[in-house]
């Protein structure tokens, strides 16, 4: 850092000023690691040590298997106990990263004789590859600006809520290990952009790779990366460095892409690659004509560029037509179901249903920003400014990237996790810029005129960030961190100071010393105003199970254990080949908690075979019988949160249930469940709605509870309370009623004569078939 | 206009040839590996157009791994030369070692996906 020669004890004192700061940020991040293991705990604490949701169970039950196994197993593992009689390939279908990784980790631990059981590595999982993500965000922001703001920038992802949302201890899902992936690669992109080294080049496909085998959101990786190096070509910062930075990434990345079974030749097929082919070929050219540049004479470059160009067009213009030809002869024009509905929020509204319905693909409502990156919100815009005073290849790649996720954040809810990293890593290079004119400002006014001003360079954005910073309160960090980053940023300056006396002193802002040690103050609370949102969102909001709910009244704390009661007794009192149907969110959970065959389940892949489930759902019971009979079901399992108040039960998801089958089976429609466009159960609603299964399931016997059959959630009484089912009979409920179990009846061996004439009468009307064995499917 | 172009033409094609002729012996070395990878990749692509491209994944590797050393080349290229100011402290030495451990990686990946 001091370029110039310095007496002797100058430069020890130097070198012990620079060992002193290492390791001061090697405490540092020792503790945020720390940090971000502990804030992550509460559900362990409050509930215990249990897997969360419905994804995270599926992701289980596959590390079990590898666990018991083996991995030869594992790629070639087809299972036959779900989607049930189709069956699903888990080797080609899964992303094998988080498994690999929490597989890999409970081999290593038990053959050092240290004996966790795969559910406790599973929980803790997430919880340890946050402490990593944030070591990877210091790395990747002390490359764009400086270790001051990479200590910031790591803690703040270390507490963020957006991501403690999806890595909670227990939270056994992709995102645990994709965002760490997500920023490594990031971050060795940028390494190798800054050194020009192959090595770097190496690393940053091989954590490509990994990313790869993490998660869907990969593509977000290749396509702003050759974002941002076209951004660099256009604006002429072309440099052999950044053609070392990409082209191996792109042979290397898409030659790794496609070894993992779930991508395939999605890698070259798909629409979501094109972009980095494209840019691949553009700065080929960019690199040919610089290179021609450097040896040709200036005229006679001109001349290869009017030759060229001509030629060059008439070739472009017929291979971009032949790739248009292909490219649109595909339906969707190469793309994905799910990436096209980020591209086009509306389309899965009107063509594919099933992404529609799942609540985080909605878009997020304002203050959800304000509660998932807090204060960040507001820091980010003075980041971006502090990145363009001086503006290098790595600040234009932080700023592109908040650019793209704060769009993509604005159409989905679940990649609101994609815009956290970015947040923070411009959060804190916005901080470490306020407090260094502050502490600079500080040592000018209390050192007198003898020191120079440093901090010449960021001075310019200086009056944007404290008049904001100021004004509003902002802040970050604990208190004891956050002085001995003052602290360390103070030793550093005096180093600065020799280089910058030599230069001719540009006049510096310095700020009245009264105003900076106000400013830091209340930097200092606006932290601590964070910490405290941070820590309350991970301990209230975000650390439910949601497999077990709790809920305090008068005499104490209610606990719901109902869904593993359930299970439980699914388990124990059916055979092992018995095929369970329900609705796919509860999919996963059967699977691994209760071993049962299911019909449909989490992954959606199959949207008739979903579409058949729903239609079952909503038809009479007959119907719904012969339905499932043509399944080989045993049993349905429907939940009801009508006695407690359980909002998320299947009475109030029914509608997509009709909306889905309705999407196949033309003859449900979803005007005949709803009275004058509304959708009731009480005494106004549809006979249609009454007589369908899910209403008979859900309310069979229900007014039995209280007389009044008064339903919770729906805040009315329903409309048909005494009845009888003809062709279900119930086995189990709940101790609070939520879920309810019912067999299906066997087929009568005899039918009498009147009842064959009825019997012929409801098919004619129902469904067209003539023979016993009813094909609903005609 | 067309005898000026062709003139012109002619003149391009003499400037690069001296231009080109000037370059350090290495540098045509490696030029000339470069020039035999993207040549075979070429072979390779007719092949397909001729056969077809069952097995797709043979086909892939074998014309990435073609591309991939061409690109590994032009690297191992741009950090040798001795007229890029941005490279003057690295060794050669540790830029050949950078080449063929990418390369390793790369003929890794590319056995593996061989089928």
């Amino acid at each position: 850092m001091a370029a110039l020669e310095s007496p002797q004890p100058a430069a020890t004192a130097t070198a012990m000023r620079h060992a002193f700061g290492n390791v001061l940020s090697v405490l540092i991040l020792v503790l945020i690691g720390v940090l971000a293991f502990s804030i992550r705990l509460f559900s362990v604490i409050k509930y215990e040590s249990v897997i969360h949701e419905f994804d995270p169970y599926f992701n289980y039950r596959v590390t079990q298997f590898l666990s018991k196994n083996g991995i030869y197993e594992f790629w070639n593992w087809f299972d036959d106990r779900t989607w049930y009689p189709l069956g699903r390939v888990i080797g080609g279908t899964v992303y094998p990263g988080l498994t690999l990784t929490a597989g890999t980790i409970w081999w290593v631990l038990n053959s050092l004789n240290i004996p966790l059981s795969v559910e406790t590595v599973c929980v803790f999982t997430a919880p340890v590859f946050s402490a990593f993500a944030s070591w990877a965000t210091y790395l990747l922001t002390k490359e764009v600006k400086g270790s001051g703001a990479g200590l910031a920038a790591a803690v703040l992802l270390a507490m963020v809520p957006s991501y403690i949302s999806r890595s909670v201890a227990g939270s056994y899902d992709n995102e645990a290990v994709a965002i760490f992936a997500l920023i490594f690669t990031f971050y060795l992109y940028i390494k190798t952009l800054n050194t020009g080294s192959l090595f770097y080049a190496t690393l940053n496909a091989l954590a490509y790779f990994y990313m790869v085998c993490s998660w869907g959101g990969y593509t977000f990786i290749i396509n702003l990366i050759p974002m941002h190096v076209l951004l660099c070509i256009v604006t002429g910062r072309y440099s052999p460095r950044l053609y070392i930075a990409y082209a191996p990434l792109v042979v290397l990345g898409t030659l790794l892409a496609a070894l993992v079974p779930v991508v395939g030749f999605n890698a070259v097929l798909t629409s979501e690659h094109f972009a980095s082919f494209l840019v691949f070929i553009i700065i080929h050219v960019v690199a040919l004509v610089y290179y021609i540049k450097g040896i040709l004479t200036p005229k006679m470059f001109k001349v290869a560029v009017t030759l060229v160009v001509s030629i060059g067009m008439v070739v472009c213009f017929i291979v971009v037509a032949i790739l248009v030809a292909l490219v649109a002869s595909s339906p969707t024009g190469g793309w994905s179901g799910r990436s096209l509905s980020l591209l086009d929020p509306t389309y899965a509204s009107k063509y594919i249903p099933i992404i529609a319905s799942v609540s985080e693909h909605q878009p997020p409502t304002w203050p959800s920003y304000f509660m998932d990156i807090n204060v960040l919100a507001f820091l980010v815009p003075a980041g971006i400014i502090a990145c363009f005073s001086p503006l290098s290849d790595s600040s234009s790649f932080v700023v592109l990237y908040i650019v793209m996720s704060v769009y993509f954040s604005g159409v989905m809810v679940r990649l609101m996790l994609v815009l956290a990293p970015a947040a923070c890593i411009m959060s804190g290079i916005a901080l470490s810029q306020a407090f260094d004119v502050f502490t600079g400002s500080i040592k000018y006014q209390l050192g007198g005129s003898s020191k120079s001003t440093d901090d010449a360079e960021d001075t310019s954005n200086a009056p944007k960030d404290d008049a904001s910073a100021g004004k509003t309160d902002k802040g970050e960090e604990i208190v004891k961190e956050r002085s001995s980053k003052k602290g360390k940023k103070k030793e550093r300056e005096p180093a600065d100071k020799p280089s910058v006396k030599s230069k001719a002193k540009k006049k510096a802002l310095v700020l009245p010393l009264e105003t900076s040690v106000v400013a830091l103050l209340l930097l200092i609370m606006l932290g601590a105003f964070y910490v405290i949102h941070c820590v309350w969102a991970a301990a209230e909001a975000y650390s439910a199970p949601s497999i077990v709910l709790t809920s305090q009244s008068r005499d104490g704390l209610h606990v719901f254990d109902d869904f593993r009661e359930s299970y439980a007794w699914l388990s124990h009192n059916t055979d092992v080949d018995d095929k369970v149907a329900s609705w796919w969110d509860y999919g996963y959970q059967t699977t691994a908690m209760a071993n049962r065959t299911v019909i449909v389940d989490n992954n959606t892949w199959n949207n008739t075979h979903i579409a058949t489930v729903g239609t079952a759902m909503s038809s009479p019971e007959k119907a719904a019988w012969e339905i499932f009979n043509s399944l080989d079901v045993k049993y349905v399992l429907v939940v009801f949160g009508g006695l407690i108040g359980y909002p998320s039960d299947d009475i109030n998801k029914f509608l997509w249930m009709v909306r889905i089958g309705g999407g196949v089976f033309p003859h449900i429609k979803e005007a005949d469940y709803l009275r004058d466009g509304q959708y009731r159960i009480d005494s106004e609603a549809t006979p249609t709605m009454l007589n369908c299964l899910m209403y008979k399931l859900s309310y069979y016997r229900f007014v039995e509870t209280d007389g009044k059959a008064y339903d919770r959630v729906r805040r009315t009484e329903i409309g048909k309370k005494h009845f009888k089912l003809t062709h279900f009979e119930e086995v189990f409920t709940s101790h609070h009623w939520m879920v309810r179990i019912y067999k299906l009846k066997p087929a009568k061996n005899r039918i009498r004569g009147r009842a064959k004439k009825l019997k012929s009468k409801t098919t004619s009307s129902g469904w067209s078939s003539k023979s016993a064995k009813k094909n609903p499917w005609v | 206009m067309v005898k000026s172009t062709t003139k012109d033409a002619q003149d391009l094609f003499h400037s690069l040839r001296s231009a080109y002729v000037a370059t350090p012996t290495n540098l045509k070395i490696i030029d000339l590996y470069v020039c035999f990878a993207v040549f075979t990749a070429l072979i390779q692509v007719a092949y397909m157009a001729l056969v077809g491209s069952f097995p797709f994944n043979s086909f892939l590797s074998g014309v990435l791994s073609c591309i991939g050393t061409a690109v590994l080349a032009v690297c191992l290229r741009i950090q040798v030369n001795k007229e890029n100011k941005e490279f003057k402290d690295l060794a050669p030495e540790r830029a050949f070692a950078d080449f063929v451990l990418c390369n390793l990686v790369l003929h890794l990946v590319i056995i593996n996906f061989l089928g």
